[in-house]
Order: structure tokens, then sequence, then C-alpha cells
């Protein structure tokens, strides 16, 4: 019979060695999907995580690996800060969204002038808007201890209703005929946000998700900052003795992580996206959080899945173009990623001990 | 292998598949053909006609032509890398068959030029090789209109609106000045769902018309959620939208707008085979065949199904046009003069309702 046994602390092998199984399992159990649909599972499995790396248009995918994996990782890092010390900011994509919108505000503002100040300007503003946003629920929590979690993810759907009214309104493109969406901020040199160096898909926002991850590695392991985040997740109580305030932490953490989201937002309206637009919304926020628990809440291991995620992502799309897979079937596979992680993370915490049964 | 090697290597396949196309220009053997879904096939609505359009380049051209298609392509940065990876499949011509594929869709065409791209709804025509197509949904919209006049009991019919653009305003400005004319009191509730594809959220607002008292239903939406959601409710009327969604025959479905791609599919993807593309804007409704009205059934009075059908006939016969003056906009101002007719440019940038509409177009 088989029985679970509670490890005394969790194993660091399986807390490593899990992410990969479940990367192996899915794709048995994705091939076997692909097999019913009557498809070769190995040229399914192929094309989307071989070709995008190593196929013949690897040099495109590759830079599109980036442009899908950097709000993923800028976002998750300012996550697994909170995350750690036990707060749980799950409204990553109304911050996201709020980025965007004051990014792009600032600089619609001062279309069509032509200056290099712009584009620092809708940083900073992208990144307050992302701030302001999450300091709602970090506000609320401290003075009022309202869950953060229902007030972070709520205000989501708040975000996004702005989203569509500025989208129709205030920001609306005047020269649209009549569509919703702004103009076009990646086309108007004074806000865009290109490829730095063209065919790479590195943009602004890729630069900061990188800078994003040596900070966070840094503030973890050597600043007092990073010490207190990772006491409070651990002995909350501990953490009070050594004069950890709980109220400053929620703020920074939450502050940190929507300023991260609206960076993101940001770079990504100025850049791939373009516009301000109804469905600007991509789900960034929501997938982040998949990202950051992938990553085990560590700065690298965020890299890496953020960059495994966007795996799936553009190798996904490319199966379904080419193999004429239905869409539904990629999400099943995204699916099923998470769905084997999250199972075998009981190995971190569990053994699994094979044991007789015992006469009564 | 360094950054710099790896980006001349990305310079040089761009160059070589650019020059690969060149030498191609003319006539062609065979072509690809790429198909950007908004939603999925199985939506039974927009997506799925187009579909049925891609199924009848397939069937005319047989070995001469390949298609390849990718459903629920969100509207946003996504789309330029599927497109991207469309042209990289090797596609000849790219059919974006939802409006917020428009600077997707430019800007992958000024990357490419030798590959012909097809948006569906948009009116941005930046490079030589990019077209736009729509159909004249409000000529449907003014059959149904005038069905949904005659048919309702509550003298209230709702509208499904999916984003607040110039065609959808036109659909509900169609439908209600048709349904006026046949009922003077009449009056419409439009919900806004900011969404093409989302059967849940179609599904809430049937129910909240419903709930208003609405009992004729229009939705402006692809799934067919709006009728399922008619169907729990005895003497609420609908149509079919997009597709004929013949499965909800004879009721609540009394009749259908059908979107009939496939004679503008095979038009184009003809055109490059023989090399004769070019960039244009293509409307056609009734009389060109691209909007078709499904069967009217039995549920509909006979006197209601001869009145929408003299509507149609004369849409069709080029008699008569949906938006005829005198009409006023909603604020009163006069729009059309007694018998002058809205020009293609009025329609194309509606963003007005006519007067009787009460609610305000999303701002």
């Amino acid at each position: 019979m088989l029985m679970l046994e509670k490890r005394p602390s969790p194993s660091r092998f399986w807390n490593w060695a899990t992410p990969v199984l479940a990367v192996v399992l899915t794709m048995l159990a994705g091939g076997l999907m692909f097999a019913l649909l009557g498809k070769s599972p190995t040229e399914a499995i192929r094309t989307i995580f071989w070709d995008p790396l190593f196929g013949e248009f690897a040099w495109y995918f590759r830079g599109q690996l980036l442009v899908k994996a950097g709000p993923l990782i800028l976002i998750a890092v300012g996550l697994s800060l909170g995350f750690r010390a036990g707060i749980w900011n799950i409204g990553a994509e109304g911050q996201y969204i709020m980025g965007a919108i004051f990014g792009a505000a600032a600089g619609l503002a001062l279309y069509p002038a032509d200056s290099r100040l712009i584009f620092p300007l809708m940083v900073v503003a992208g990144a307050f808007g992302g701030w302001l946003w999450a300091m709602i629920p970090a506000i609320l929590r401290t003075r009022f201890r309202t869950n953060e979690i229902l007030v972070s993810l709520l205000l989501v759907y708040v975000a996004q209703s702005i989203l569509a009214s500025m989208a129709l309104g205030a920001l609306r493109n005047p020269d649209g005929g009549g569509f919703p969406g702004s103009r076009n901020l990646s086309q108007w040199a004074s806000s865009a946000n290109p490829e730095l160096i063209a065919g790479t898909g590195m943009h602004w926002g890729v630069v900061a998700a990188m800078a994003a991850v040596i900070a966070a590695h840094v503030l973890l392991q050597r600043h007092i900052l990073g010490f207190h985040i990772r006491l409070a997740g651990q002995a909350p109580r501990a953490a009070r003795f050594a004069g950890v305030s709980p109220g400053r932490l929620v703020l920074l953490c939450m502050g940190i992580s929507g300023g991260l989201a609206g960076l993101a937002g940001m770079f990504e309206v100025t850049g791939p996206a373009g516009q301000i637009q109804i469905d600007f919304a991509s789900g960034y926020g929501f997938t982040a959080i998949i990202v950051a628990f992938l990553g085990r809440l560590n700065p690298v291991g965020i890299l890496l899945a953020g960059l495994l995620m966007a795996l799936t992502y553009v190798g996904g799309d490319n199966a379904a173009t080419n193999l004429g897979l239905p869409a539904a079937s990629i999400q099943a596979f995204q699916g099923m990623l998470l769905f084997f992680l999250l199972a075998l993370d009981l190995l971190s915490n569990y053994r699994i001990r094979l044991t007789r049964k015992e006469a009564a | 292998m360094d950054r710099r090697t790896l980006l001349a290597g990305a310079a040089s396949g761009l160059a070589l598949s650019l020059a690969g196309r060149t030498a191609l220009a003319q006539a062609k053997e065979k072509v690809k053909v790429g198909f950007v879904f908004v939603g999925p096939i199985g939506d039974g609505g927009w997506t799925f006609q187009h579909n049925e359009g891609r199924l009848a380049v397939e069937k005319e051209y047989g070995d001469r032509v390949e298609t390849i298609y990718q459903e629920s392509v969100p509207e946003g940065s996504d789309a330029e890398r599927v497109l991207t990876q469309m042209v990289l499949a090797g596609c000849d011509i790219i059919f974006t068959t939802s409006f917020g594929y428009m600077d997707a869709t430019n800007a992958v065409a000024a990357k490419f030029p030798n590959v012909k791209f097809e948006h569906c709804t948009g009116f941005k025509r930046d490079h030589a090789n990019v077209a736009t197509y729509n159909a004249r949904f409000y000529e449907g919209r003014a059959v149904c209109g005038t069905i949904a006049g005659m048919m309702t009991k509550s003298n209230k019919i709702g509208y499904i609106g999916s984003y607040p653009i110039p065609e959808v305003v036109q659909g509900i400005n169609a439908s209600f000045i048709h349904a006026k004319k046949v009922n003077p009191d009449v009056t419409i509730s439009v919900v806004w769902a900011y969404t093409w594809f989302d059967p849940a959220k179609e599904a809430d607002a049937a129910k909240a018309l419903i709930e208003q008292g609405v009992d004729v239903i229009l939705a402006h939406t692809d799934s067919t959620a709006p009728l399922a959601e008619a169907a729990k409710t005895p003497g609420v009327i609908g149509f079919g939208q997009a597709s004929d969604m013949a499965n909800y025959k004879p009721s609540p479905r009394v009749s259908s707008i059908i979107d009939n791609w496939a004679p503008y599919y095979v038009k184009r993807v003809g055109m490059v085979l023989d090399g004769t593309w070019a960039s244009t804007d293509a409307w056609e409704g009734i009389a060109g065949g691209e909007v078709q009205v499904g069967e009217i059934t039995d549920a509909v009075p006979a006197e209601v199904k001869a009145k929408a059908m003299e509507i149609h006939d004369a849409i069709a016969a080029g008699t008569y046009h949906p938006f005829t003056g005198p009409l006023n906009r909603q604020d009163g101002s006069a729009w059309l003069a007694e018998g002058q007719v809205a020009s293609d440019g009025d329609l194309l940038g509606m963003n007005f309702y006519v007067e009787g509409i009460s609610g305000e177009i999303p701002k």
C-alpha cells in the first residue's frame, strides 16, 4: 500500500527535479493526446519544443520567445517577493493594465511632440500606474485588514473596464475612423519601444526583465529587506521579534510587484502591442503567477520558467498553424504542464513509502 | 555562435526568404493560403463561416492550393507573430478575419511585400499588398429588423453589440429603422458584450435583455449562445447571426443573416494563382451574394414573411437602400434628407445612433 509521509523539511532535490519531471510527463501525456487527434506525437512535440529554438526559422522565433517571456518574467519577479513573504498579489493583471494606461496617457498627452524625454516619462508613469493600483489592496490590508487576494483580484475587473473606456473614449485615436483603440505608440518615434537590435526581439521590457532578475537575486541574497521577506514567509513570529514591520513589508512588496507589472504593461503597449485596445490585456498578469511558482519563487528559476512558458505559447501557436491542431488542444497541453507541476509538488513535501498492510 | 553571427544569420535568412518569393511574383502553379481566426471554428457563427470559405477554396482549386489556419488568435501582440509565422510557413496570401488584426496585418505586410494580405472589416491599406473586404451586413439587418418590429409583442427588441465600431452601429441603426417602420411603438435596448466570442457573456447579455421584457433578440457576436438563451423562454425569438444556426429552427431562430465568404475567397485566391491580384476594398451585400438571409420559418406569420421578403428583394434589386432619408441623428439633427441615400463614407465611419434609439454609444 502506498503511504505519504511528510518530510521534516522540503526536499531540495525534488524542489528542482519536479519542474523537469513535469515537462517530461507533459510531453508524454500531450503526445498521447496529439496521437488521439490523429497527429504524429513526435512531430507535434518537436514543433512545440524544438523548432522555435533550433528549427529552420529559429532566427525569428528565438526573438519572439524573449518578447513573450519579457513581461512574464518582469511581473513574476515582482510577485515572487510578496509570495515569499506570504503577501498574495493576485491582481498583477490589473496593475499591468493600469501601467499601460498611465504610460500611454502620459505619452499621448504630448502627441505629436518629438522629444527623447517622452519615453522615459512614460516609463515612470507606467510604473507609477501599476504601483498606484497595487497600493489600493495594500493600504486596505494594512489599515482595515481586508484580504489582499480578493481586493487585488477584483480590481483586475475594474482595470479592464477602465481599459475599455479608455480605448473608446479619452485615449481613442481621433484619426481612427470611428474604431476603438489609441494611436499606435510603436509607430510614433517619441513613444516607440522598438527592438534594440533588429531581429533579436530584445526591447526595453526584456532589458528591464533581466535587470529585475539580477536585482531580485541580489536583494534576496544580500540585502536586509530580502532577509526580512524570507523571514516573514518562513517564520512570521520570529520576523516580528526581529523588528520586521508587517505593514511596511506589505506596502513594499505590493508596491514593487505593482510597479514592475505596470512597467511590463507600459513596455508592451509601446512595443509589441502598440496601442491601448479593449482587449489589450492578454492574461500576462495571471500567467506570471504560474511562472513565479514554476520558477520556485527564485529569480533565476523565474527566468527559466518564463522562457519555458513562452516556448509553450510560441511553439504551441506554431504547431496549431502548421499541423492544423485545434486551439483547444494547445491550451489543454499548457494546462497539463501546470497540472503535473502542482501534482508533483507533493514530492517536495512528502515522500512516498510502500508499506505492508499490518494485521489489526 | 556569438551574437554577431546569429544576427547575420537572421538577416540573410530574411533576405533569402524574400528573394525566394520575388522570383515567383507572376502566375503561380500552387499557392498556400493562411487564415487567422478570432474564435474557434466550432463557434457555429462568424469563424465557422470563414472556415466554410476556406473549405470552398480547397474544393475549387484542389491540388493547386494548400490552406492553413489558426483559431482563437488574440487581437493583440500575438497576432503579429502568428502572421509572421504563416509567412514563414510559405503562405502567398493571408486572410485576417477580425477588425482587431488591422495594425498587425499592416505591420507584417510592410515586412513581406511579396505576400498578399486581406483584412476583413478594417479600412487600413497602408501598403500595396494589403486589401480589405467586408460585407454589407446592415442589409440583412433591415430584413431582420422588419421581422422583429412586426413580431414583438412587448414592443421591446434587444441587440447584443460586440464592440462599438461603425459596422456594429450600422447594424443597430438598420435594425431599429426597419422595426420602427412597421411598428412605430418599438424601442431597442443595446447591451455591449466587448467580445466577439464568449458564449457565457453572450448568454448573460441575452438573459439581461429578456429580463427587461425584450422578446426579440438580435446579436452581433459570434456564437449561438444568445439563441440558446432565447430558447429557454417561450415567446422569445432571435436570428441566426453570421451563420444560419439552423439547429434552432423553427423557433427561436426565425431567420438568419448568413455571411457567405466563399465566392470572395475563391475569387481572390484565383487572382493570386493567375497573377492578377491587386489591393482593393470589397464591400458586397445581398446583391453580390456575400450576405444571405436564411429561411424565414413558419413560426412567423405569412404577412410578416411577405413584408420581410419585399424589403429583401428590393435591396437585392438595388431599388432600395436601408439608409434612405428622411433620417435624423439621435440628437434630432438632420442626417439624410427625404430620398437621400447614405454615402459609403458615412456608413464606414458611423458613430451615432439614429433618432429614436435611447442610450449612448460607449465612449
